[in-house]
């Protein structure tokens, strides 16, 4: 469905201190990048913060900031995604549920974002206003919240809402940019149940996430990132036992460090291990 | 309740400021070196003697001390009388009454002018920003806040009037004609150039200002979340930017009261129009000590009320401030 | 890559402007008396290539008018602008000594921002007696209330932050948090600050000498130069009215993008 191949990305910034204060340089945040998701199925994306994550999201859906250099090809659905056929298909068939509450408009009542989301999609209006009350009930938000302003949301009330937005597009492939961040559990599970859900309907979705205990649950597969590199791409059944169907000594280590797994750190460094703890 | 508690407060503090502009320009007056009664006698100054210098000086209470003239004329003020005007030959208020009513023409169809095009023109510059238009617009509006009022009210007088002769070069009216025979389109004929003059310098403001709101809501998450939703600029400048950018501009507009009043005084003397700012320079160069503390003390009103709604806008429109809630 | 730097554009019309301020200055030795010496064979001269901006009524180049004032303007922006932050940070430290110092400071402010500025500046200049030191002290008097505001508000903060805090509790003196901690937050805010008044404070020191409230009619200020002007606008000497007003719109521009170059690069 989507294929990345060899994708590099570099952002420009200062170096602090006194040489050359005013060079411009590059840093490189995804390096040779090649990744495939498939239809139907939760594609986790776990990594520290700073392994690219995020800019992998950008990347897809062609929001990265202008002075970024990207080389490398995207493939949706066989054909290339370039930056037009994006533009195109930004909230039709590409779907992005972003990572910070902020997203929503502090000035707009809920149901009226939802409303403009579905819009956006294509949809005439009149119909818009009705799918998105239909898609705010279906993640149980009533009336009030329907009607409230984003500051008067609790943070799971906002997340769904996001979701909502994502799932009135009717796209066919969904981002979620650490959808579980700042949750108490029985809100995350509200949250990822629905990435679940949306997954089952047959649509891809990629879920981005620092914490591989939360990913495990509902992915069908799990990519290890690191530094901009791709470490590993394993069925989450792999994530078992003392880990050996993992090829990687980095996902090994990532899953023997877990809580549940006894905090083992012999083979793994102090500063990686407050990665998944975090 | 809670509005009503809020204007209380806001309305005392009002009367406070207001007391202390009383208080500070008074004590500025009393601090010049122009000698009241030489202020009073004007020209005639030379053929006064002592005695009746004197006479006068205990007349208008020259003779007391400052903060006994000045509760004499807190007093007065308080009961309506802001004194006697010696370069106009009325009492303040009066002189204040009629030259603010030709003034209001000029200040609030200015400002009008000047906030409607200066919104518009900064919600189109911010939401193309990097386009030809959007620096034209930015260079017009940066150009223009660094103008000398006074020079730009020049240029026009130059232009308009002296080469192309389209516009009177003064005065609100005909020389020679009563003023009340005076019709309403010679009255806007003369009107012209100044409102425009003055709003082309109120427009530079609230363009930067609101193009600057603009420009951080098309960089702000809520835009690149419509982004990612397939929206086009001109989508997300119509339904995120207009909310977000309108407030501050309205709020903007209603504080920058003063210097629209500023800008008047400078662009009345260059078109010699017969308003409230002619009155204020020809107060203060002839020593008209009543008019000029009367008129400091209105424009204070005038501008502090302006201040007072901007401050409270916010509170009674943005609905992140409104009580309540989930 | 042949993008704009942001850095490089500060430092070069930091450059730029620095090359200007010393062409300013040397500009006043330069000059001379030349700004004063007056021609009666060539009065009211249109530019041309002896008079290259034309001359006024009394046969006095209008270049060297245009340039003695902007240098004046310059040198009168400058000191109002200094003064102006230094009030503003005193006002601002005395703020944040107590309650009811800070009630008084900010009701000081709300006074002055309450009457439009260039009433304000004609009250007190009117108070002195006007001359340059006169407009001097009402640009710099009338001028600080906005900086002080935001000084005031960036104390109040740096005073909750938790290293303050700590630092006081620890039993350091007061004069060592100002020093220490709190001064070095506040000094690119007042160069930032004093940088923004300077375009208004050349502004209204113009706008205050036109009105007839400021430097005194036998200086070649810009405000006296385009007040004579004003006589003589009918009779088509339109170079008397178009030149000083330009190079004073060119000078504060200029400063204007330099101090928002470097607010965008620091």
């Amino acid at each position: 469905m989507l294929t990345i191949d060899r994708l590099t990305l570099q952002l420009p910034y200062y170096a602090d201190g006194y040489t050359a204060w005013w060079k411009r340089r590059w840093a490189t945040c995804l390096d040779a990048f090649s990744l495939t998701f498939s239809p139907g199925e939760v594609h986790a994306v776990v990594g520290a913060s700073g392994a690219g994550k995020s800019l992998l999201a950008y990347a897809i859906m062609g929001l990265l900031p202008t002075p970024a250099r990207l080389n490398g090809q995207l493939y949706y659905q066989g054909k290339p995604l370039d930056a037009s056929r994006q533009r195109r298909l930004r909230g039709r068939e590409l779907a992005l549920i972003p990572q910070s509450l902020s997203a929503l408009d502090p000035l707009v009542r809920t149901q009226r974002q939802v409303a403009w989301a579905a819009q956006r999609a294509g949809q005439p209006s009149a119909h818009a206003w009705h799918a998105s009350q239909q898609a705010l009930t279906h993640y149980q938000l009533d009336a009030r919240a329907q009607q409230a302003y984003a500051h008067e949301l609790s943070g799971g009330m906002a997340r769904r809402v996001l979701t909502a937005m994502a799932h009135v597009s009717q796209a066919r492939l969904v981002i979620a940019d650490e959808p579980s961040v700042g949750l108490d559990p029985h809100q995350r599970q509200r949250v990822l149940g629905a990435l679940r859900e949306l997954a089952d309907q047959g649509k891809t979705v990629i879920l981005i996430t620092h914490d591989l205990r939360h990913a495990l649950p509902i992915a069908d597969h799990v990519t290890i990132m690191r530094g901009g590199k791709l470490i590993e791409t394993a069925p989450s059944s792999a994530f078992q036992g003392s880990g050996a169907a993992l090829t990687s000594a980095y996902s090994q280590a990532l899953w023997l460090a877990l809580p549940d797994n006894a905090f083992a750190t012999t083979t793994i460094s102090r500063r990686e291990q407050e990665t998944n703890v975090a | 309740m809670r509005l009503i508690a809020l204007t209380i407060k806001r309305l005392a503090r009002l009367a406070l400021v207001l007391l202390c502009v009383a208080l500070v320009s008074y004590g500025l007056m009393m601090a010049s070196p122009v000698d009241p009664v030489d202020a009073y006698l004007g020209p005639q100054m030379a053929q006064v003697s002592p005695e009746q210098r004197a006479l006068i000086a205990q007349r208008w209470g020259f003779d007391q001390s400052p903060a006994v003239q000045f509760g004499h004329w807190l007093r007065q003020l308080i009961s309506g009388d802001l004194g006697w005007s010696h370069v106009y030959n009325q009492p303040v208020s009066e002189v204040i009454g009629q030259r603010f009513q030709r003034s209001i023409a000029l200040l609030g169809s200015a400002w009008l002018l000047s906030a409607l095009l200066g919104f518009s023109l900064g919600v189109v510059a911010g939401a193309k920003e990097g386009s030809k238009l959007d620096s034209i617009i930015s260079t017009y509006a940066l150009i223009t806040a660094s103008t000398p009022a006074f020079w730009l009210a020049i240029l026009a007088v130059l232009l308009f009037s002296v080469t192309l002769g389209w516009t009177p070069t003064c005065c609100a009216g005909p020389a020679g004609v009563l003023n009340q025979d005076v019709t309403l389109v010679t009255r806007l004929h003369h009107l012209l150039l100044p409102i425009v003059t003055l709003a082309l310098l109120g427009i530079a403001n609230i363009t930067l200002h609101t193009r600057a709101r603009m420009l951080e809501l098309m960089r702000s998450e809520v835009a690149t979340h419509a982004f990612a939703q397939g929206a086009s600029r001109i989508d997300v400048a119509w339904r995120h930017g207009l909310r977000h950018a309108s407030l501050p501009a309205v709020t903007l507009a209603f504080a920058s009261l003063g210097e629209l009043f500023g800008g008047s005084i400078l662009i009345e003397q260059v078109f010699t129009y017969p308003g409230l700012g002619q009155a204020t320079v020809a107060a203060g160069l002839r020593s008209d000590v009543p008019l000029l503390l009367g008129i400091a003390l209105f424009t204070a009103l005038f501008v502090s009320i302006g201040n007072m709604i901007a401050d409270s806008l916010y509170a009674v429109i943005d609905p992140r401030i409104q009580p309540g809630g989930l | 890559m042949s993008q704009p730097q942001p850095r490089l554009r500060a430092a070069f019309s930091l450059g730029v402007a620095t090359l200007l301020v010393v062409g300013l200055a040397a500009s006043q030795w330069l000059l001379g008396d030349s700004p004063q010496q007056m021609q009666f064979d060539a009065r009211l001269a249109p530019p041309s290539v002896e008079h290259w901006l034309g001359t006024d009524a009394l046969g006095r180049e209008l270049w060297a008018r245009t340039l003695a004032g902007l240098a004046l303007s310059f040198w009168v922006g400058c000191l109002a602008a200094l003064l102006s932050t230094l009030i503003a940070l005193s006002l601002a430290a005395l703020a944040t000594l107590s309650a009811r110092l800070d009630a008084l400071v900010s009701l000081l402010i709300d006074t002055l921002l309450s009457v439009p500025h260039l009433i304000l500046l004609m009250l007190i200049a009117f108070a002195l007696g006007g001359g340059t030191q006169a407009v001097i002290i009402a640009v710099a008097v009338t001028h600080w209330p906005s900086l002080a505001r935001v000084l005031r508000a960036e104390l109040w903060q740096l005073r909750q932050a938790p290293y303050v805090r700590i630092s006081r509790a620890l039993g350091k003196s007061r004069w060592f948090v100002l020093h220490g901690h709190l001064l070095p937050h506040l000094l690119p805010h007042c160069l930032v600050g004093a940088l923004l008044l300077f375009p208004h404070a050349i502004l209204h020191e113009a706008a205050l000498t036109f009105l007839g409230f400021g430097l005194s009619p036998s200086q070649p200020a810009i405000g006296v130069l385009l007040a004579d002007a004003m006589r003589y606008l009918s009779g088509g000497y339109w170079w008397l009215g178009v030149f000083p007003g330009l190079g004073l719109l060119l000078m504060v521009l200029g400063f204007e993008r330099l101090s928002s170059q470097l607010r965008r690069a620091l």
